[in-house]
């Protein structure tokens, strides 16, 4: 029995390569009109360059793209994601074939003929079962499994989308399965083994007649045409549209980590621009739209979100779907733009209590697959806020005080060396201009006026002073390092702070700048506009203890069972993950255990330097609570962390969830300190 | 609507060690480091959120030196229209009534409908000048206002009062309110905000400018003379309660029963 092809079959009365050629031109030419102005917003956004480093790009565009390296993270969603990418990867070249075969029906690609096309028949016929099979998996784990990080605050979400896309992709490889399987039934060629989806199929048209295997035949071809062009077009229309932009939205990612992006790109003099930050939804860079049509809305974002977990408001993946909202409602692909009227983009859409609320920890861009940022936008609409002097009371007097004295605790600034005068025996050189030291101690605010982290001061005073390290501190002409001011999104503070320090800098000559803050060692490292070699205070001790020059005993921690608090500003924006680990290793018969989350999941205890101080009236608990807790959960006795704003926030968590006298907060540095021999 | 709003640059003694300088009349101020009087910012905070409701103009003044420009020049940054800076050598050594006088003689001279001023002043906590310019000018005033609305040209305003009470008062224009601090969310000050106003000129008028003598300001013009200033002699008895937290509860309360702190 023979069927016939699509191709030789005129429908009403129109040759079939001619309706082929209607429906690929008009589906063409739809899907370029909305792409266009899609893209339209893109070119009205703020520029950045994001064509520097192409090397890196194609790795990350490999890695995180291609090789769907973030998929994992989350196991069961990531898995799913991963064969459906896979899938969609094979049966793209399907999909041409298919378009192809309309107008002959001998049509093959170029190379998929002879027996690569017949291997490719069997790939692809594999891979259209196991999309099938995925997307019912993924529907049934969306309605009956319900994850929690899909679930939405009633009318924020596009639930129903997700169910419309799978059912589109459903009906693809359905559509496929009756145009094969049909095929096979009129020929009689099953081979459920190189042809599953196609046998498949052909079993359920088993006695069909001739006439209905060629209907069957030629009606799953248009539906499969129809639909296939309908969810192209459907895509960038849709919370979807990531199908066609992570690719290029992780080539472009941003390659400065640690580094916030200046007030705007190209322009070194924005003090003299009419607008700072967000004052319109066309302030965010062509690349911070990008992101926000690539959102997938998978949660991940936010089921890491310190900010969220305790009660604050701040969801990173709405930041991304309201804006997406905004940007469908307000640059529609059809008719005119509504009038935004008196609604703001900062303010109503997106509230204060939301932008005030980060930590700028990182978690939420790390985990996210396609490397969507948040803080750079946060810090935008920050921007905005600070320009028009709406800043929470909480924060403005730590700012003030930064502005007028160097440092949020208000300290006079002939006392940052105050701290030094605790040291027994110990002389710590303040370095005049024209002096030389090797390592150049950049104290901080912190460490110069909180008396809890005047300890830590000291204590690595004490430790370089032990391994005879030449060492030296600014003193009055040390300044705050910035960093948080920076991220508050006072721009002009900051540079004002970085222009003092980096001055001082080159007023004395070292071979290494020290921190043990990580926010100091952050803003120096990556934020400054002049480069310092820079190293924090876990990398120098690090060191020492390899060229042992300074030996730990285990008399301090006397067989305790210990964990390490990885800090944002170390871990997840550095990477150093390892060498503190070393340092505590390095004691002699410890107990150590990291926590579940740990590394680049490390728990934000709450934020540092002005963050400190930032009262949120929405939280329930406070975050350090919830990560004492988790230390709890593993028995650890001692926790040590590598920052001193974690210390704090740390040590006031332990005191309120009864943990008084069964954990220990401890800096590393003091923890050396005290286990020096 | 003009407003005219009082300023005062303060030192700021919170995290400084104070000492008392060689006359003994006096704290040393040179290493101390000056700011905006906190409450006059609420004030200032007021003065624009009115003119942003009602429209006008929002005239900054300070009796202060050359230093204070900053502080002026903020005020511009956070909305004020005009800053004036009254200075002259001859102005050394006012009191808050030779201040009110001073201030109460450039007020007279301009158009105003409302003086705005902080109840208090974080130095010397006087609480004069808002009263004394009323009684100079000879229009109605009040103090620790919470709450200002203006509507045809009548002016309610809340005081605050002894436990949680308020009283409303209503007044004609013009008027001098002293305002207590919390009426209002002060606006943050940015870098930029600031260079923003940085070409605005701030006027200095000194004695002749403003048309007063010599005798009615300085120590000449004031009323108060101080004889002696003292650090607090250093106390006795402190005593660090040491145990547990229910142990030292408890010898906390039996101390506050015998020494009348609480009732027994």
């Amino acid at each position: 029995m023979t069927i016939q092809e699509p191709a030789n079959v005129a429908l009403a009365g129109i040759p079939a390569p001619g309706l082929a050629f209607v429906i690929l031109v008009a589906a063409l030419c739809l899907f370029a009109y909305i792409m266009n102005r899609r893209i339209d917003l893109l070119r009205k956004a703020m520029p950045d360059p994001r064509f520097d480093d192409i090397g890196e790009r194609i790795r990350l565009a490999l890695v995180y793209g291609f090789g769907q390296w973030k998929q994992p993270r989350y196991l069961v969603g990531g898995i799913i994601h991963i064969l459906l990418f896979a899938g969609f990867m094979i049966l793209s070249l399907r999909s041409l074939t298919l378009i192809g075969r309309g107008f002959s029906a001998e049509f093959n690609l170029p190379g998929l003929t002879g027996s690569v096309g017949m291997a490719y028949e069997v790939l692809k016929d594999y891979a259209v079962l196991m999309v099938l099979v995925v997307c019912i998996v993924a529907i049934i784990r969306r309605a009956v499994f319900k994850p929690a990080r899909y679930a939405h605050a009633p009318g924020q979400g596009h639930e129903a989308e997700a169910y419309v896309i799978l059912g589109m992709v459903s009906a693809l490889m359905l559509t496929d399965m009756i145009y094969d399987g049909s095929h096979l039934a009129a020929t009689g060629h099953t081979d459920a083994g190189l042809l599953p989806a196609a046998t498949v199929a052909s079993l359920f048209m088993a006695g069909s007649s001739p006439a209905a295997l060629n209907a069957l035949h030629i009606g799953g071809y248009w539906a499969h045409i129809l639909i296939f062009f309908g969810f192209l077009n459907y895509l960038p229309m849709s919370k979807h549209f990531h199908v066609i932009t992570a690719i290029p939205n992780v080539f472009f990612a941003n390659v400065d980590k640690g580094r916030i992006k200046p007030v705007r790109h190209g322009v070194d003099e924005w003090m003299d621009l009419d607008e700072c930050g967000i004052t319109r939804f066309e302030s965010f860079t062509w690349k911070h739209v990008l992101d926000f049509y690539s959102c997938a809305d998978c949660g991940r974002c936010t089921d890491n979100c310190p900010a969220n977990a305790v009660g604050r408001s701040l969801s990173p993946r709405m930041i991304s779907i309201k804006a997406r909202d905004y940007a469908y409602k307000y640059y529609p692909v059809f008719g005119t733009a509504p009038d935004p009227g008196d609604i703001k983009f900062v303010g109503d859409v997106i509230t204060e209590s939301e932008i005030w609320a980060c930590t700028t920890c990182g978690a939420c861009e790390n985990e996210c697959p396609i490397l969507i940022e948040y803080i750079d936008k946060i810090v935008d609409m920050r921007r905005y806020l600070v320009d028009q002097g709406q800043v929470p009371q909480s924060l403005q007097k730590p700012m003030q005080a930064i502005k007028k004295k160097g440092n949020a605790y208000g300290g006079a600034k002939g006392k940052r060396a105050a701290w030094t005068k605790e040291l027994d025996g110990i002389e710590v050189k303040e370095l005049k201009a024209g002096d030389a030291t090797d390592l150049l101690f950049f104290v901080d605010s912190c460490g110069s006026f909180d008396p809890r982290i005047q300890e830590l001061s000291r204590s690595l005073a004490r430790i370089l002073a032990k391994s005879s390290t030449d060492f030296g501190i600014l003193g009055q002409d040390e300044t705050d390092s910035g960093n948080e001011i920076r991220r508050l999104g006072e721009e002009g503070l900051f540079e004002q702070l970085a222009q003092k320090n980096i001055a001082a800098f080159q007023d004395r000559q070292f071979k290494e700048i020290v921190a043990f803050d990580p926010h100091a060692f952050n803003a120096i490292k990556n934020d400054y506009p002049e480069r310092f070699p820079i190293v924090h205070a876990s990398q120098v001790i690090d060191r020492l203890i390899k060229a042992g020059r300074i030996r730990l005993s285990s008399d301090y921690l006397a067989g305790r069972v210990v964990t390490y608090h990885d800090p944002c500003y170390l871990g997840r924006h550095n990477q150093i993950y390892y060498e503190p680990r070393q340092v505590i290793q390095a004691v002699p018969g410890v107990r150590f255990r990291d926590m579940e989350r740990s590394f680049d999941r490390s728990f934000c205890c709450s934020g540092g330097g002005v963050m400190l101080w930032y009262e949120s009236e929405e939280e329930k608990e406070r975050m350090g609570e919830r990560r004492v807790r988790m230390a709890e959960q593993i028995g650890a006795q001692v926790i040590v962390t590598g920052c001193p704003f974690c210390l704090i926030n740390l040590e006031d968590a332990v005191k309120t969830t009864g943990n008084e006298g069964k954990i220990e907060v401890i800096d590393l540095v003091e923890l050396v300190d005290r286990s020096l021999v | 609507m003009d407003i005219i709003v009082c300023m005062k640059w303060t030192p700021d003694t919170s995290e400084a060690d104070l000492t008392v300088d060689k006359e003994g009349k006096d704290i040393r101020k040179d290493d101390l480091d000056f700011d905006m009087n906190d409450w006059d910012r609420f004030a200032i905070e007021e003065a624009v959120q009115l003119k942003e409701k009602v429209g006008g103009k929002v005239t900054a003044v300070a009796v202060a030196p050359e230093d204070a420009e900053g502080m002026l020049r903020e005020c511009l940054a956070r909305g004020a229209d005009e800053a004036y800076q009254l200075w002259d050598d001859a102005f050394e050594g006012s009191d808050g009534y030779a201040v009110a006088a001073i201030l109460a003689k450039f007020i007279k001279d301009r158009p105003h409908d409302l003086v705005l001023t902080g109840t208090l002043a974080d130095d010397d906590c006087g609480g004069q000048i808002g009263g004394m310019v009323a009684a100079m000018l000879d229009i109605p005033g009040s103090t620790l206002v919470s709450k200002i609305q203006i509507s045809d040209g009548k002016l309610t305003c809340h005081r605050e009062l002894e436990g949680g009470l308020y009283e409303s008062i209503e007044m004609d224009l013009p008027a001098v309110l002293s305002v207590a601090t919390g009426l209002n969310e002060p606006r943050f000050v940015s870098v930029r905000a600031v260079r923003k106003v940085a070409a605005l000129e701030i006027p200095t008028l000194e004695l002749g400018d403003l048309g007063l003598e010599a005798s009615a300001v300085g120590s000449d013009g004031s009323r108060i003379r101080i004889e002696l200033m003292e650090l607090p002699p250093e106390g006795e008895g402190a005593e660090i309660i040491t145990g547990k937290a229910e142990e030292a509860a408890a010898k906390l309360a039996e101390i506050l029963k015998e020494k009348g702190g609480i009732g027994s």
